[in-house]
């Protein structure tokens, strides 16, 4: 039976893949969305640490049935402003690269032993 | 607490002569020396306190929890060896004075010996084995130092390296020996190891321990078969080799035995392996010795066997041999230290220690002549002078030790070993100033001043002085040193010159007399010599680190070819690997959580996620269709976040979402719009192969926790969000409250971040990458209408909204979704589409904000915050909040959290401007288009002031 919790458990479990396949690309670009997608599968399996809960969001009322575990939402909250940064930086650093070198290559000067190209 | 001082006054007194040799040689030397002198002198003040038996201890806690703590002790061993260290110390500085040229560098020298003076003591008065490993460490390295000293000379690297591969190898063994022995005993501590001989030879990790601990012994102190090292170490100059190698470091590896005697001697695991390696040392390296030349290779080899003639005693395992094997030790300081400054006296005058060109010196240099004969007699064991008591006992002790049943082996080798040493002491008598005057010394032999023989002719007095009354002048201390190797009562002994005809006066004849005749025939013995074998150590030394350096190469070039590819593709795999190995290693049972139903309304933005990431994944090489894919999975997410009762991480996600998409498009429009198709099916199939077993595993693992109950930390920040934090979004709560200091942080790392940020393309705005790009045109057409009028009025009607917007989820944040994070970067996007809008330079003039400092001033404002709590006497962020009456708002809620949050909310909006400013700002100065001072191209208005004519 389809569950909430094997959506989102496929849903990392894509996500993770996809950024996977992506980091592993020999070109700059890809390897930045696939750390995209990565933080993404990181940032929500954190937060499903905490279970998953419907319309029980974790602010204080008189009338609440229950509340969503806030602490792994905080912790994700952090993550996800600190990964906008790393990603922000690597995408800068990619771009600074190519503007040194003319390639965009993830190994700007290739080991020979590597039959890549 | 004066203990500690003796361990830390020669490191604190290091920076001495590096300051003082401005002031001449002669201060430096005078600053070195008070500074050890010093040490000395309150060494002396504990000498009563030993004497009498006691233990003087002093210490503090450093790492408790991993028994390393700061503890010295003073016994008769470690007083015995302080002594040597610090007396001979202070006798090497006066004499380094003299033997250093005026071009070597002596205030650097000084500082090194100093800094090997004080991991020296700290060895011996360490109490704690931890703290001994540091300090035995330490003289390795400023062993290193010292052998090196001469760095011009390739010898002197070479033997400097050497050194420090043995002894550093042997210090790893030692660690890991020290480790088990401190585990098996529960406690770090000597004095406490010390007291648990049965525990510790019981226990079946007493051979590892031992057989480890005397790897770091017999390295240090050059045992066969690590000897090599020492005669290499000789290209020291030679006041190193005098302290080094004669009375201090080579004996540290001998000291160790000798502290662990009472716990790790008595066995026979013990008896075999170090008398063993004992007696081969002791003959093998005296053979060798007397075919030497050079006097320090001489000296260096005499040395060798030597300490291999303490650690036979010491091997022995009996009372009686400890006491000999601690007499010895220090007769042999003095003598060989005596004779190494010989040596280098010799070397300085006459220009040379090759014993073939000497010979005659005697009536050239009557001092050094005198002295040489008396110490070199010592070493040879003749009657009157302290060698000979210390080697008659060794002898007495090896007449009475029976070696796998045959009593006959142990004394044999002894008295060969006797031999040899005879042998080669009356060559470097005989050779060196016996003979014929020569006419062809290198330089014009005379005897030297005073400062390079006076600190010899106090230890050859003292060789004499022991020699003739041994009780007056050592009684007392090998007494107190041998009680505390032996951790009981010592044996009655005396020491005297005459002890009737035992066998090992016999022995003492037998080797005076073939030792003399073999010198007598030496031309004839070293023919037999050189017909023998010579295998080179240096040459195997070589050879195996040569292939172990290949070795390494082999393997880290193998994972390490500079391919990030590669790498990523090992770490990943590397982590797909341990998490199915701690899959497959517990229960697979599966969790009783009760799962939540989903309905058709959540089934669609699932399956477009699943849908967008795969297309992602097939169209990556088509750039900007890639980056609308990974928007629309982020917006996904952030319906998810809603879904899943997380307002604020829908907030922040999609905001996020917003920046990132915004600054990977400014990215793109300088770097290419497609990649090339360039892996092969086989890689891509491997890559896809890890992508699908990663996924797959980091999918279940979600799923297992999911499905399984928990318990969770968060019921107290639900209770106490409202009364202890005055909020009522308990993420928020959380975030400047409870975890504040988590949240200051990152604060701090954003604001970093975005500092290099604009690091990286400032450096791209200049010189040689700036001059490249100026011909640069955009890979794209460029519209003509750069700020279409619709978009620039939009986002001006809309940034007053914005504002307040992000003014009003700032303010509502504590009680409700929003906070400071999220109005962050809610107005940074209002701004930023005013650059998109409009164009940089004219949204710059509208902006004059410095986001450096806005960032400085966020992180500023939330330490504030923070410091104010202490300076209210409550630790670091405490928060606190009130309720107050105002007429018409009403009740009213003040909390210090607000000031934290809005230094978050400054550093997040300076963070992402400067990111994305600075980057828009390049392409603008890259792409030479004229910077427009107007908010659009087509302005109607200066159209309708022309009078309707096209511009």
């Amino acid at each position: 039976m389809l569950s909430m919790e094997f959506i989102v458990a496929s849903t990392i479990a894509m996500l993770t893949a996809a950024g996977i396949y992506l980091v592993l690309r020999a070109r700059t670009f890809p390897v930045v969305l696939g750390l995209a997608l990565i933080t993404y599968a990181v940032n929500v399996f954190l937060f499903a640490m905490g279970r998953l809960a419907v319309n029980l969001p974790p602010v204080i009322r008189s009338d609440a049935a229950g509340y969503a575990d806030p602490l792994p939402q905080a912790l994700v909250l952090t993550a996800i402003v600190i990964s906008f940064g790393m990603t922000a930086v690597i995408v800068v650093m990619a771009l600074r690269a190519w503007l040194e070198s003319g390639n965009d290559h993830v190994d700007i000067e290739q080991p020979g032993s590597e039959g890549e190209q | 607490m004066s203990l500690a001082l003796i361990v830390m006054l020669p490191f604190l007194g290091a920076v001495l002569p590096a300051l003082m040799i401005r002031a001449g040689r002669g201060a430096c030397a005078i600053a070195t020396g008070s500074v050890t002198l010093l040490a000395f002198a309150l060494l002396l003040t504990h000498v009563p306190a030993v004497l009498r038996g006691e233990v003087v201890q002093v210490g503090w806690e450093w790492l408790p929890a991993l028994g390393l703590n700061v503890t010295f002790m003073l016994d008769g061993l470690g007083l015995l060896f302080a002594g040597l260290i610090l007396g001979i110390g202070l006798l090497i500085i006066i004499y380094a004075r003299f033997y250093l040229s005026k071009d070597d560098p002596m205030g650097a020298f000084y500082t090194y010996l100093l800094l090997f003076q004080g991991a020296m003591v700290g060895i011996v008065m360490s109490d704690n084995i931890l703290l001994l490993l540091v300090f035995w460490e330490l003289t390795s390295l400023s062993s290193f130092l010292l052998i090196g000293f001469w760095r011009h000379l390739p010898e002197g690297r070479q033997g400097a390296r050497m050194a420090l591969a043995v002894t550093g190898a042997g210090g790893l063994s030692m660690i890991a020996g020290m480790l088990i022995l401190g585990n098996i005993a529960g406690s770090y501590e000597l004095s406490v190891i010390l007291q648990n001989r049965e525990l510790i030879q019981a226990s079946p990790l007493y051979l590892p321990a031992l057989i480890l601990i005397l790897g770091g012994c017999f390295t240090k102190s050059a045992q066969f078969p690590f000897h090599f090292w020492l005669p290499h170490a000789m290209a020291a100059p030679t006041p190193v080799s005098a302290y080094l190698h004669s009375a201090t470091m080579v004996k540290a590896g001998i000291f160790l035995m000798a502290r662990m005697w009472p716990v790790l001697a008595g066995t026979d695991a013990w008896f075999y392996l170090v008398s063993t390696a004992g007696l081969a040392t002791m003959v093998i390296a005296a053979w060798i010795a007397l075919f030497k030349d050079d006097l320090k290779g001489l000296l260096a080899f005499s040395t060798v066997s030597h300490l291999g003639l303490v650690t036979m005693l010491f091997g022995f395992g009996t009372p009686m041999a400890a006491v000999a094997g601690v007499f010895h030790i220090i007769n042999h300081a003095s003598f060989k230290a005596a004779l190494f400054m010989n040596a280098g006296i010799v070397d300085h005058e006459t220009g040379t220690r090759d014993v073939k060109r000497l010979g005659g010196l005697l009536f050239l240099m009557p001092i050094t002549a005198t002295m040489a004969m008396i110490a070199a007699a010592s070493m040879a064991g003749m009657p009157l002078l302290n060698g000979f008591l210390s080697k008659e006992m060794m002898l007495e002790e090896a007449a009475q030790t029976s070696w796998a049943g045959q009593g006959w082996i142990v004394p044999v080798l002894a008295t060969l070993g006797a031999v040899f040493s005879v042998a080669y002491s009356f060559r470097y008598i005989v050779h060196v100033f016996f003979g014929p005057k020569r006419d062809d010394y290198p330089a014009k032999p005379h005897d030297p001043p005073a400062g390079l023989w006076l600190p010899p002719a106090l230890l050859v007095a003292l060789v004499v002085l022991i020699g003739l009354f041994p009780e007056t002048f050592a009684g007392a201390l090998v007494r107190v040193a041998a009680g505390a190797v032996i951790g009981a009562q010592v044996p009655d002994f005396h020491l005297s010159i005459w002890h009737g005809f035992t066998p090992a006066l016999w022995m003492s004849v037998v080797a005076v007399v073939v030792g003399l005749t073999l010198l007598r025939l030496y031309p004839r013995v070293r023919a037999l010599w050189q017909a023998g074998p010579h295998p080179e150590a240096k040459a195997m030394f070589d050879a195996v680190i040569d292939s172990v350096v290949l070795a390494s190469r082999l393997l880290v070039l193998g994972l390490h070819n500079g391919s990030l590819q590669r790498y990523l593709a090992f770490m990943i795999g590397a982590a797909v690997v341990l998490g199915f190995a701690a899959f497959f290693g517990t229960t697979h049972a599966p969790g009783g959580r009760d799962t939540l139903p989903v309905g058709w309304a959540v089934m669609v933005p699932w399956v477009m996620l699943l849908a967008t990431a795969l297309l992602g994944v097939v169209l990556h090489r088509y750039r900007f269709v890639a980056l609308i894919i990974i928007g629309v999975v982020g917006l996904v997410v952030s319906i998810g976040f809603v879904y899943l009762s997380a307002p604020d991480l829908a907030l922040t996600q999609i905001s996020v979402e917003v920046a990132t998409v915004i600054l990977i498009l400014l990215a793109l429009y300088f770097l290419p719009k497609s990649s090339p198709i360039e892996s092969t099916n086989g890689r891509r199939l491997r890559d896809a192969l890890l992508a699908g077993v990663g996924g797959l595993g980091v999918g279940a693992l979600a799923w297992a926790v999911m499905t399984r109950d928990f318990a969770t930390l968060s019921g107290y920040y639900l209770e106490q969000a409202k009364p202890a934090g005055g909020g009522t979004n308990v993420v928020n709560v959380i975030l400047v409250d409870f975890r504040g200091f988590d949240t200051f942080g990152e604060i701090i790392v954003l604001g970093v971040a975005a500092l290099a940020i604009f690091a990286l393309l400032d450096g791209a705005l200049r010189g040689r990458i700036a001059r490249s790009l100026e011909g640069w045109v955009p890979d794209d057409p460029v519209s003509a209408d750069r700020h279409p009028i619709m978009m620039v009025v939009v986002t001006r009607v809309m940034l007053p909204l914005a504002l307040i917007v992000g003014v009003y989820i700032f303010l509502r944040g504590h009680n409700m979704p929003g906070g400071g994070f999220i109005a962050g970067l809610v107005v940074s996007i209002a701004l930023i589409m005013q650059y998109m809008a409009s164009g940089f330079g004219w949204a710059q003039q509208q902006m004059r904000v410095d986001y450096h400092a806005m960032i400085g001033a966020g992180v500023l404002i939330a330490a504030a915050t923070g410091i104010a709590a202490m300076v209210m006497g409550y630790p670091f962020l405490t928060s606190a909040f009130d309720y107050f009456h105002l007429p018409i708002v009403g009740e009213f809620e003040l909390t210090s959290a607000m000031p934290f949050d809005i230094g978050v909310f400054l550093t997040v909006v300076g963070a992402v401007m400067l990111a994305l400013a600075q980057l828009s700002n390049m392409g603008l100065r890259l792409a030479n288009l004229p910077v427009n001072t107007r908010p659009m191209d087509f302005d109607p208005a200066a159209l309708r002031a022309d009078g309707g004519k096209e511009r």
